[in-house]
């Protein structure tokens, strides 16, 4: 609009000297930051090595990161599994299709077509999709033994969901996941989170002696509750990936 | 180690100076995908393995993926298509002409 004018020219400039002070203030901040394994720095606290030091034995899982997010500031997570819910309602609201539009302007978007599905790809997606769901359970059960955990088995098992779905169809897909089962999904797995940590922080913080145990450790079932935890992040994340990319793609759930 | 390291993170300067200085919207994309995959395996190579696998699914895959569809949405692969193809046709017919120039 203001092509080839003055104002143009002042925002071309105003942008140089905006992204050079953004450097210089970031740069600046890096700077700041502690040496790493410096063991006098403040941020280097009795914190970190509790964390490190009793985490294993108090709260049964190898894997420390695990043992953080999903134990002791579980909070943290089940916010930013709200965040994830709260971002595919709102790119829902953003991007669906009104039921009372018409029909050739809703054509013309492109949005009753079904995702394209190619032989080699649904003949090459037969043997790999059922590899990718295995190796995101994997991940996900496993999290509190080795590296992973819900986020990242979501991700994965999220990712499947897409292949699936461009392999055979969102007729095939429906079958199992649709617009009801999403949010039953949504809404237990965050629900039971919210119940069982809470019950867990509740419990723990007026020691009272509390049903779930911690023992056995580096079996599957040891951790207490950071497997059943992992799953419902699993859950969230993956049928959060499949709703925005349907969003995306048609503007909403056929079913 | 640590010059593998420097080397990495000298890509992912390289790939985020990419991103922003190439016109195209689809290379832009393909770029960023890559310099994701770099950054799983600098993660990688400061141990934090979560990291990583969340990274290479998220940040190459997932992200990527919305990406192109929202390039599908406004049109701007099949622009970017008919571009080269126009390209392609200019440099050929260019071509021609030198051709009949030398004869």
């Amino acid at each position: 609009m203001y092509k080839g004018t003055r104002i143009q020219t002042l925002y071309n400039l105003l942008s140089i000297v905006f992204t050079i002070l953004l450097i210089g203030i970031l740069l600046y901040t890096v700077s700041e930051l502690p040496v790493m394994g410096d063991a006098l720095h403040p941020a280097n606290n009795e914190v970190a090595a509790h964390y490190l030091v009793h985490g294993a034995r108090e709260t049964g899982a190898l894997n420390a990161v695990t043992a953080m997010i999903l134990d002791y500031r579980a909070f943290d997570t089940l916010g930013e599994l709200c965040v994830l819910f709260v971002s595919a309602c709102s790119v829902y609201i953003l991007l669906r299709v009104d039921a009372g539009r018409k029909e050739e302007e809703v054509e013309a978007l492109d949005r009753r077509y079904e995702p394209w599905n190619d032989a080699i790809l649904s003949k090459a997606f037969l043997f790999l999709v059922p590899a990718v769901f295995l190796f995101g359970i994997y991940i996900t059960l496993t999290g509190h033994l080795s590296p992973g955990g819900g986020f990242s088995g979501g991700a994965i098992i999220g990712a499947g969901l897409l292949l699936y779905l461009n392999a055979f169809g969102l007729e095939k897909t429906e079958r199992f996941m649709n617009r009801i089962r999403y949010r039953r999904l949504n809404c237990g797995a965050l629900g039971f989170y919210f119940l069982a940590k809470g019950y867990s922080f509740f419990v723990g913080a007026n020691d009272i002696k509390s049903v779930i145990s911690v023992s056995d450790q580096g079996n599957i079932l040891s951790a207490g509750l950071i497997m059943p935890l992992n799953v419902c992040v699993a859950i969230v994340v993956s049928t959060t990936v499949y709703a925005v990319y349907l969003m995306f793609r048609k503007g909403g759930f056929n079913i | 180690m640590q010059g593998l390291i420097a080397i990495l993170l000298a890509l992912l300067v390289l790939a985020a100076l990419a991103v922003s200085a190439s016109r195209k919207l689809l290379p832009a994309v393909i770029i960023f995908m890559s310099y994701s995959l770099v950054m799983s395996m600098v993660w990688m190579l400061l141990q934090a393995p979560d990291l990583a696998i969340t990274e290479a699914a998220v940040g190459a895959g997932i992200t990527s993926v919305l990406l192109f569809i929202a390039l599908k949405r406004i049109g701007e692969l099949e622009r970017d298509l008919e571009e080269s193809e126009e390209e392609i046709h200019l440099s050929s017919a260019r071509g021609k002409q030198e051709d009949q120039s030398d004869v």
